[in-house]
């Protein structure tokens, strides 16, 4: 499904943060994607995500080499990735409902085919009473909660998730990644970005661990 | 293409599930229009419209004078009778009117009295004048048929012999400044109005980008979750073509309005002498109804060139976007 070899990224004129990373991400993989602050795990989220090219190497994602990708082809690509990103990304003009449910209107999907969908998933994350609310007046875990069932909806064939749990208390962080590992038996590649040891603990899945710039993998 | 169609519900919610279906809901715009700087741009439409009629209305107000005009001085001649020591000027100009009725596709002749020569001279030589003190020529004026043309030679020698001192003008000349004239003004106006449309596009450009700056958020999340630039060209592109429509109808509409009203004006002076001066120059200061649909359908181009011009600055915003 994901395919990096060699890969090298750099910003600019600066130090390499990524190097010679070479890894695969089998479909229905779940796996944690861990290190230090700084590591560049966002980084390589962002690689995953097609928001940055590499400075060198080969990306192939989906069966498609990502340096010959045009604009409408990365479109068509990420309708098969949901993201959820460490600032959330909410729409301030948009209900929680509406968020949730903008893949679908992307798609071109009427609203009658999805809304129970929709609501379903927002009950399961807690935001059952907070469905009209407007991302403004929501706390921080609200919108993070939010992020993530905009992510998932779709079903996407890869999940990316920058510290999902990190403004959950405990509780609401379990019952959030038990909501990962469903979307990971029904078929979606998870990778999840986090230095949350009490999370990983939690699950027995698959490490990339990043530390200066290269990774290491732990079956 | 996602999973969704392929598997059962995503979570279940067992007891807690809703008993009542969910509502229909409406659904708020992707783009909202607050964020769009509407009024500035309507104004601007509005204002480049209104620059773009009065200029196009004038420029068909001054193309269908001078063809009035054109077409009365070509449907004349003149004959003028120069007085000279030992000549008769009266009898001399019957002998050239008689002359002018001679010659085919001459409607009919009419010399001019002593006092009616003497009227045509009042603005230059004031009122009671007597033309026995001065050796002011006379003027005989021919009627055209028309679509006939005039042997215009045989003419002058036929006018020559009844008169000697008479000449002929078919007022040429006239007719050629005039015609240069109005091709100056249908020119200059075209100038005006090329300029015009590059400041719409220009400044719709600048509003576009302006409203792609405010919600750069907005595309950058669309973009995340999978929309393509199409896409989210589209949401922005009716925003910009509404507003370009309700610019180009005000514009237009106060155009339109400017001309009834100038037109009504024009006939309440009518009969006055100001009135008649200002006819006199500009003919009938009226726009035939092509004249109105032109102008209508000015603005509806002004109004799709605005939206072209911002679906352009979309797609070129929209490449520098990730």
């Amino acid at each position: 499904m994901v395919r990096f070899e060699n890969v090298g990224l750099r910003y600019g004129l600066g130090p390499e943060i990524l190097r010679d990373l070479s890894f695969a991400v089998p479909a229905h993989s779940f796996q944690f994607l861990t290190g230090p602050s700084g590591a560049g795990k966002t980084s390589l989220l962002r690689l995953l995500f097609l928001s940055l090219r590499p400075t060198r190497g080969l990306v192939n994602l989906f069966g498609h080499d990502v340096s010959l990708l045009t604009k409408d082809g990365v479109a068509n690509l990420r309708k098969r990735i949901g993201i959820v990103l460490q600032d959330f990304r909410l729409l301030d003009h948009m209900t929680t409902y509406e968020n949730v449910a903008l893949p679908f209107r992307v798609m071109g999907r009427d609203e009658s085919s999805y809304r129970k969908e929709v609501i379903d998933l927002l009950r399961w994350v807690g935001l059952g009473e907070r469905m009209d609310a407007l991302p403004p007046i929501l706390s921080g875990g609200e919108k993070q909660r939010a992020a993530i069932a905009r992510a998932v909806i779709s079903r996407p064939h890869l999940l990316l998730a920058d510290e999902p749990t990190g403004n959950v208390d405990p509780t609401l962080g379990r019952r959030l990644l038990r909501l990962f590992i469903e979307l990971n038996k029904s078929g979606t590649a998870v990778i999840i970005a986090t230095h949350d040891m009490t999370l990983m603990d939690q699950y027995d899945a698959r490490r990339l661990v990043l530390h200066q710039g290269r990774l290491h993998i732990y079956e | 293409m996602s999973n969704v169609e392929q598997h059962g519900p995503l979570v279940d919610l067992g007891n807690d599930r809703p008993q009542l279906p969910a509502r229909a809901r409406n659904l708020s715009p992707i783009v909202p229009r607050a964020t769009i700087a509407g009024r500035a741009l309507v104004a601007v439409v509005a204002i480049m419209t209104f620059l773009a009629s009065l200029t196009t209305g004038t420029v068909l107000l001054v193309s269908a004078s001078a063809a009035e005009w054109q077409s009365d001085v070509a449907s004349e001649i003149t004959v003028q009778v120069r007085p000279q020591t030992g000549r008769d000027v009266d009898r001399d100009a019957a002998a050239a009117a008689d002359a002018v009725r001679g010659q085919p596709g001459i409607l009919d002749v009419r010399p001019f009295t002593k006092d009616e020569s003497a009227k045509l001279l009042e603005p230059w030589l004031g009122s009671g004048l007597s033309l026995d003190d001065l050796p002011v020529p006379r003027v005989v004026v021919g009627r055209v048929q028309p679509g006939s043309t005039l042997d215009l030679a045989a003419l002058r020698k036929a006018v020559v012999q009844a008169a000697p001192t008479a000449s002929v003008d078919d007022h040429r000349a006239w007719i050629e400044r005039m015609r240069s004239m109005s091709g100056a003004t249908v020119f200059a106006g075209l100038g005006i109005l090329g300029l015009v449309i590059v400041a719409t596009i220009i400044s719709v450009s600048f509003a576009t980008r302006g409203a792609m700056a405010a919600n750069r958020p907005i595309v950058e999340v669309l973009h995340f979750v999978g929309a393509g630039d199409r896409f989210i060209a589209d949401r922005f592109f009716w925003h910009f073509l509404l507003l370009g429509l309700e610019g180009g109808v005000i514009g237009g509409g106060a155009a339109m309005l400017l001309f009834g009203f100038s037109e009504s004006i024009a006939a309440w002076f009518s009969g006055t002498p100001v009135g008649d001066q200002f006819a006199a120059l500009l003919g009938t200061f009226s726009l035939r109804p092509s004249g109105y649909l032109v102008l209508a359908v000015q603005a509806a181009l002004i109004a799709a060139i605005t939206a072209w011009a911002s679906r352009r600055t979309l797609f070129k915003t929209l490449d520098e976007i990730e």
